[in-house]
């Protein structure tokens, strides 16, 4: 039955810029700290303090606007969204309604299908809430500001998606491009990004849209994928039942992996918005919007060539390691030590991606910092250590980010080099393995590779493997 | 207190006068006469004694040279004053200390000041009488049956009773110059952004502003020279190049044109304070400026405009207080919404409530281009009609209210008659424009009777200048109460 529908999918998505200070007042942004430490009168709703613009937030924004071809708005404006939550100290939000910075834009995925063009139906400044903390052994909330006040843009894209494939590629895309302006560092499982999914589904070839709801809380692109396809198949359900699908808003449980209603349209609050009269109309430059561009950091194109231009990378690795803002930061930084971009390129490209596999992990969350990758590369070039020991090494350094050097030394990993050991030790092979030993000598050149193996395997994978093959032949 | 805050300065650095003096002369003064007038909802007395010898020390050393230094002051409650509580005149904030002042507080205090207590208002600023304050109303000082005036009624009573020498007050649709025309006092309204909004607790935003209120216009002139200021802390502050206004201070009005709004002197002006206002245009023109009556045009639109701009602006100014982070929150409730709305409806006073209800029914969804929008367009048409006006004048004259002080009582009882009191004042607000209110005489009761002169934005000095010469005409009135 399912075929006969499709789905219609369009994003709300926060980001959280990543200025140093807050979008209304100078306290940090710093994740973390002690409950209320980065607060002030202005962040904490206090009587008579007063809003004051954080310019760069108008720049990332401009910056994201310019990025997903939007139409920059000259003059624009803050507005009150008016709602009572504790989260929220002024029962006020300060965000755009009237005249958001940036609208109609664009932006250009790839799917398996091909290439497509997403709309961006406007993007607009805010600022953040706070956090509620419930106290189960006091049975009181708590309340902390510190994300109070911190600035945020809302993209609202066009409802030009069809498949949670397709959500996927926009959201990746979105990312990739915000990161490399520097405006967030969008990590979804720290909230920094957040997507709110509105769908519907209709009939193919139907010229209305069907009723839509909208899914919250939505905290990595698997969630993200699931809550679409099981949203899907239950407005379907419901279609095909003859019932009507509630213009709602859902709440997506991850590991229930099921969404259940928060409030439908019925009792949507009435925000009664009206222009924010604290602060003053932004006028948005010509001057401003070339300044911005000029200072504009390099962004993936840009960084893929001078990768093979400054590097000699071959065009592969290049758009790999820009295809993940993480990647290409790790690549840098390591670069930067060891001086070795190809060896520092493949370490990425082939161990960092295969644990990432093996892990389930998304590059994002990549934490190993890059001078224990180049030190690393810097043992086994040196001959301290040997292949197999070093990607045993890198798994450490993957998991728990060890100083390599001193791992090493402390599990005693160098690479063996003493003759009279490995003389022992490929002796003691040879007399173990008659077979492979006669199998050599009757010409069977393959069987060399075991017995180099065995004896890497009593010496506990630290013999250096040159010598061994050596003495191997000369002894046979 | 008999002396004005100049002249009082003036002695103070001669070392005619202690600083300690003067400031216990305020509170002896207040001491004697709260009783009656309750103009004070907090008196801060060792606080003011303390800082006394601060600034004496600082003035003895020279580090403090201006000419208010040394001379006690009243602050109006809406004001923030770090470690001093600071309510509104509400029962929503009967608990709150801020732990930071207020820039036009921190501007006086700098300067010198003592500031001796806070004085009262109507609750948020939202009124015209001080009668709708949480701690009951203050008294007119010339006939305590009488109200002051509001909203700021506390630091006007406070001045013409001479309990202090000066005083801040805000202005939002006449609350400086409204009262100081009761009172028989000068209060100016600057032009919107002139002095800091930062730490003012906000009734309609984009119509506050804080001013003076003194014995005379150079006090007045004094005083706002030093709270003016460009402040980074408030987006709607303006950096002025222009704030030396005791330079207007000069009995010269030789050519300067005065406009009288025909509008102004129709239905429902008390022929007393007709006849005395027009009589003051006189004298004006005898010492040179050249008068004549024009037709300003839209005033019976700005009272409309007026409320719904600034309810629409307080309903959501004032929804931070719930009881969550400060301020009264309500003993018994079950659960979040019981909290609110517990905390809320007893805390706000009557008219409070009815101007949230009134600014959230004109925002909402559906009626929000019907009320607000058509107050905005409203307000830009008052707007441009001042400009025209001020094409051909430098001041418009007339009065600061269309009747003297009222009896305690009278006015609560008919909210809109009492709107409708705002008349004359509210088109500044809108505009933003400088308005000062002077005494022009008395009604046959012996009430004092304002008189208002309104200039274009960034023109207090005209208008300083005008109010200047009037008042070299005629000698300052002692309130009976100011004179005991």
């Amino acid at each position: 039955m399912s075929k006969r529908y499709e789905t219609v999918i369009g994003l709300e998505v926060h980001v959280e810029l990543a200025t140093k200070t807050k979008i209304f007042c100078s306290c940090s942004t710093a994740f973390g700290g002690a409950p209320n430490a980065h607060t002030c009168p202005v962040c904490t709703g206090m009587p008579g303090a007063l809003p004051v613009l954080n310019r760069q937030v108008v720049e990332y924004a401009v910056a994201v606007g310019l990025a997903t071809n939007c139409t920059i708005t000259k003059y624009c404006r803050f507005d009150r969204k008016n709602y009572f939550y504790p989260d929220n100290p002024q029962n006020y939000q300060i965000s755009q309604l009237y005249l958001p910075i940036c609208r109609d834009g664009s932006l250009e995925i790839e799917t398996t299908l091909g290439k497509k063009k997403i709309g961006i139906h406007e993007i607009h400044m805010e600022e953040d809430a706070g956090k509620l903390v419930h106290d189960e052994w006091e049975d009181c909330s708590i309340v902390d500001y510190n994300r109070s006040g911190v600035p945020l843009i809302e993209i609202v894209s066009k409802p030009d998606m069809r498949s949670a494939e397709e959500v996927i590629a926009c959201l990746e895309k979105l990312r990739l491009m915000i990161q490399y302006l520097g405006a967030s560092d969008c990590k979804l499982n720290e909230g920094s990004m957040r997507a709110d999914v509105n769908l519907s589904v209709r009939e193919f070839g139907a010229a209305e849209f069907g009723t839509r709801t909208e899914m919250k809380n939505l905290n990595s692109f698997k969630a993200i994928a699931r809550a679409i396809e099981n949203e899907r198949t239950r407005q379907i359900e419901l279609i095909e039942a003859g019932k009507e699908v509630v213009q709602e808003t859902r709440r997506w449980d991850d590991n229930k992996e099921l969404s259940y209603a928060m409030r439908s349209k019925e009792d949507a609050k009435d925000y009664r918005y009206f222009p924010e009269p604290d602060l003053l109309p932004i006028v948005i430059s010509d001057e401003w919007i070339a300044e911005i561009k000029r200072r504009q950091p390099e962004l993936r194109t840009e960084k893929m060539a001078r990768y093979i231009r400054e590097f000699g990378l071959p065009e592969y690795d290049a758009d790999i390691l820009t295809g993940h803002k993480k990647f290409a930061d790790i690549f840098e930084a390591a670069v930067a030590v060891c001086k070795k971009p190809k060896k520092v390129s493949n370490w990425i490209m082939v161990e960092t991606i295969r644990l990432l596999k093996e892990n389930e992990m998304d590059p994002e969350e990549l934490s190993f910092s890059p001078e224990n990758l180049a030190k690393l590369i810097e043992l086994a070039d040196s001959g301290a250590i040997n292949s197999t020991i070093a990607k045993e090494v890198f798994e450490e350094i993957f998991k728990n980010d060890i100083d390599p050097e001193a791992y090493v030394k402390e599990k005693g990993l160098n690479t063996v080099n003493d003759e009279e050991e490995l003389r022992a030790a490929v002796s003691r092979v040879i007399e173990e393995n008659p077979q492979s030993v006669t199998d050599y000598r009757n010409g069977k050149e393959k069987a060399i590779g075991f017995l180099v193996g065995q004896t890497m395997k009593a010496m506990k994978g630290k013999a250096n493997p040159e010598i061994v093959n050596r003495m191997l032949k000369e002894l046979l | 207190m008999s002396l004005t805050a100049l002249a009082l300065g003036k002695k103070i650095k001669a070392k005619e006068v202690s600083v300690k003096e003067a400031v216990t002369e305020a509170l002896e003064a207040i001491e004697k006469k709260e009783e009656r007038v309750h103009s004070f909802i907090t008196v801060d007395r060792e606080g003011a004694l303390r800082r006394a010898e601060e600034v004496q020390k600082q003035i003895d050393d020279k580090t403090l040279t201006g000419p208010l230094a040394g001379v006690p002051a009243a602050v109006k409650d809406n004001l923030c004053t770090k470690g001093l509580l600071t309510t509104c005149a509400s029962d929503i904030l009967c608990n709150f200390v801020p732990n930071y002042s207020a820039q036009a507080v921190l501007n006086l205090e700098r300067a010198g000041a003592v500031v001796i207590g806070k004085t009262n208002m109507d609750e948020f600023a939202m009124g015209s009488t001080t009668e709708t304050s949480a701690f009951g109303p203050t008294k007119n000082p010339w006939n305590l049956s009488h109200v002051p005036g509001g909203s700021s009624g506390g630091s006007c009573a406070a001045v013409a009773a001479e309990e202090c020498s000066f005083a801040l007050g805000s202005d939002t649709g006449g609350s400086i110059r409204q009262p100081s025309a009761f009172c028989g006092v000068v209060g100016i309204k600057p032009t919107y952004g002139t002095v800091s909004r930062y730490g003012l607790i906000a009734y309609g935003s984009s119509l506050d502003q804080i001013g003076p209120i003194a014995k005379d216009v150079a006090d007045c002139a004094a005083v706002l020279e030093i709270i003016s200021s460009h402040d980074e802390k408030d987006s709607t502050s303006l950096a002025r190049k222009d704030l030396d206004f005791t330079e207007a201070l000069k009995e010269d009005v030789k050519g300067l044109k005065i406009g009288i709004p025909r509008d102004y002197f129709g239905e429902g002006l008390d022929p007393f304070v007709r006849e005395a206002v027009l009589q003051a245009a006189e004298v004006l023109k005898e010492k040179g400026a050249v008068v004549e009556e024009f037709d300003l045009s839209l005033v019976e639109y700005a009272i409309p405009a007026y409320y719904v701009i600034a309810c629409a602006e307080a309903s959501s100014n004032l929804a931070r207080f719930d009881g969550v982070k400060y301020g009264y929150r309500a003993k018994d409730y079950e659960g979040l919404h019981q909290m609110y709305k517990k905390s809320r409806s007893e805390g706000f006073g009557p008219e409070v409530k009815r101007r949230i209800m009134l600014g959230s029914f004109v925002l909402s969804s559906g009626y929000y281009d019907a009320y607000y929008l058509k107050a905005l367009k409203t307000k830009a048409l008052i707007k441009k009609a001042f400009d025209a006006a001020f094409a051909k004048y430098d001041v418009i004259l007339g009065p600061a209210a269309p009747t003297t002080a009222p009896l305690l009582g009278e006015s609560l009882s008919d909210p809109l008659k009492m709107y409708l009191g705002d008349i004359y004042t509210v088109s500044a607000n809108l505009a933003g424009l400088p308005g000062i209110s002077i005494p022009c005489g008395s009604d046959e009761k012996g009430l004092p009777i304002g008189l208002q002169l309104t200039g274009d934005c960034f023109k207090e000095k005209n208008i300083i200048r005008a109010a200047y010469a009037f008042e070299q005409t005629g000698n300052y009135a002692r309130s009976p109460l100011g004179r005991e």
